[in-house]
């Protein structure tokens, strides 16, 4: 009973805690008393769901426990009767038919306002991981590696902003849309890549914020459904999640994409995310999401890693470069060429690449294929310090032990 | 809410760019928001090297010729305006003829 508890709460808690927080942010035009009476609301029902058992529709169960919560905390700081009195009239219909119409609506709401454009590009991040994604402060503040009291005063500092300058909590009009829909893409993107490989700690694959991410960009292709870069994004990110589980093996170590066992991919992600993709490129506006997205095509429709198509990939990876010039955008291309052309192809265009944390990893991987066992040994080596993941730590020592 | 719109430029860039004509809008500019009752003030300002700066130290009052920031960017307007949100502060800021060149600060207005 209690295990069955604490694991709906969990789940509750993986899939709800966003939508939560962010239809309290509506109701109460206050960031931290939302999060905090969610918090709370999460807490009690820990304690009642063991006595009374879980209720049917957690979520709705746990709306109105944080928004009663709300009505009280307001109450007792007398804020004042009238934001009680709008805050009581507007969750009086608080029937579910409502909250699920209105809900996808909060959840937006909030992830555009995490990611207006008058805040910095790490403070929508931050704020996004924590209110939307749930992450304690504590795990925010190890993504960007800094301290934990670092991280709240940052995240403090963004919603003081947020509140002072008066960032409006909606979504923009739709003649605003396409301004503001990048900003919203790199969130997201970025939210699923630290999901996707954890900069830190015992798991490389953070699924929880993978869906989250996938659940979003799904949201938000439907409100926009003629971006071709939402599409884009969206199908990136399908065709990568597919891979997740064949991308550690049982002892959760790094498995690189060719040695991964290509039936344990999820072949309705693989399906779903090219639809998205032959959606998104129908519109002929290609941009860098779609380029991504297209080279994951190439991976996950090659039936062996044999058959790959490296000599399309290096030339999508050529447009990609002239779009976005990123550091790992140009290892990557490096890694390609490497495939397409020879290790030392690879070797070479890898020579004129500014650093990225993979530099290293992937400069050993071409150096041992090219014989050179020392340099490559020294490269793992290197490679080594700049990680702290510990599935790619594993692999990476694997490596250097062969 | 109110915001405090800071206009400011390199100041020969300003010169040369009002003689070329890119201040035309500017009459529009400030139409636009009398007519929706939005502006609550508006000053442009004398050139940089015309001002003084004042500081208080030990009871005695020092004065430095010209700006208390020196630097080729300066203020050289200021409005104050009355919005519902910082997009619509943001969307007059980007219409003011300088941010095509300089650039304006938007700073919320502290109501006490």
């Amino acid at each position: 009973m209690t295990d069955d508890v604490e694991r709906a709460l969990a789940d509750t808690f993986a899939q709800d805690w966003g939508r939560l927080v962010a239809t309290l942010i509506r109701l109460t035009g206050d960031w931290d008393l939302a999060e905090e009476c969610t918090q709370d609301a999460f807490a009690a029902a820990l304690r009642t769901w063991r006595r009374d058992g879980i209720p049917d529709v957690p979520r709705a169960w746990l709306t109105t426990t944080a928004r009663n919560r709300a009505v009280d905390r307001i109450r007792r700081e007398r804020v004042g009767a009238e934001k009680v009195r709008s805050l009581v009239v507007q969750t009086d219909e608080l029937d579910l038919d409502v909250m699920d119409s209105g809900i996808a609506d909060d959840r937006l709401r909030l992830l555009f306002t995490c990611c207006h454009p008058a805040l910095s590009l790490s403070s929508r991040v931050e704020l996004a991981l924590r209110t939307l994604c749930g992450l304690t402060t504590a795990e925010v503040a190890r993504l960007f590696a800094v301290s934990e009291a670092t991280m709240a005063k940052r995240l403090v500092r963004t919603k003081h902003k947020i509140a002072v300058a008066g960032i409006p909590y909606q979504v923009p009009s739709a003649a605003r849309l396409p301004e503001r829909t990048p900003a919203v893409l790199a969130v997201l993107y970025l939210m699923f890549t630290e999901g996707y490989a954890a900069t830190a700690g015992p798991h490389l694959v953070r699924v929880d914020l993978c869906h989250e991410a996938i659940d979003l960009a799904r949201a938000l292709a439907a409100l926009v459904p003629d971006d071709p870069e939402v599409a884009g994004v969206l199908a990136l990110m399908l065709l990568q999640h597919a891979r997740a589980s064949a991308r550690t093996d049982v002892d959760g170590v790094l498995v690189p994409l060719e040695e991964q066992d290509r039936a344990a991919w999820d072949r309705a992600a693989i399906d779903a995310g090219l639809a998205q993709l032959r959606r998104a490129v129908r519109r002929e506006r290609v941009g860098p999401y779609q380029l991504q997205a297209l080279i994951a095509a190439c991976h996950a429709t090659a039936p062996t890693a044999a058959d790959t198509d490296w000599v399309r990939i290096v030339s999508l990876y050529d447009e990609l470069v002239a779009v976005l010039p990123s550091a790992a955008v140009q290892v990557n291309r490096a890694v390609a060429i490497g495939m397409a052309r020879g290790p030392q192809a690879g070797l070479d265009a890898l020579d004129g690449t500014p650093d990225h944390p993979l530099r290293p990893a992937v400069r050993a991987d071409l150096l041992r294929r090219l014989g050179r066992a020392d340099e490559a040994a020294s490269a793992y080596r290197e490679a080594l310090t700049r990680t702290a993941n510990q599935a790619e730590r594993a692999y990476l020592e694997r490596r250097l032990r062969a | 809410m109110q915001y405090l719109l800071l206009i400011s430029a390199d100041e020969d860039l300003a010169v040369t760019r009002m003689r070329d004509g890119a201040f035309a809008s500017f009459d529009t500019w400030i139409a636009d928001l009398e007519q929706r009752g939005v502006l609550r003030a508006h000053v442009g300002l004398h050139e940089s090297a015309t001002a003084t700066t004042v500081r208080l130290r030990d009871g005695e009052v020092l004065l430095t010729d010209g700006p208390f920031a020196e630097g080729r960017e300066q203020v050289g307007g200021l409005a104050v305006v009355d919005c519902t949100d910082l997009d619509e502060a943001v969307a007059i800021a980007a219409a003011h003829p300088a941010a095509a060149f300089g650039q304006v600060e938007v700073r919320p207005v502290r109501v006490s």
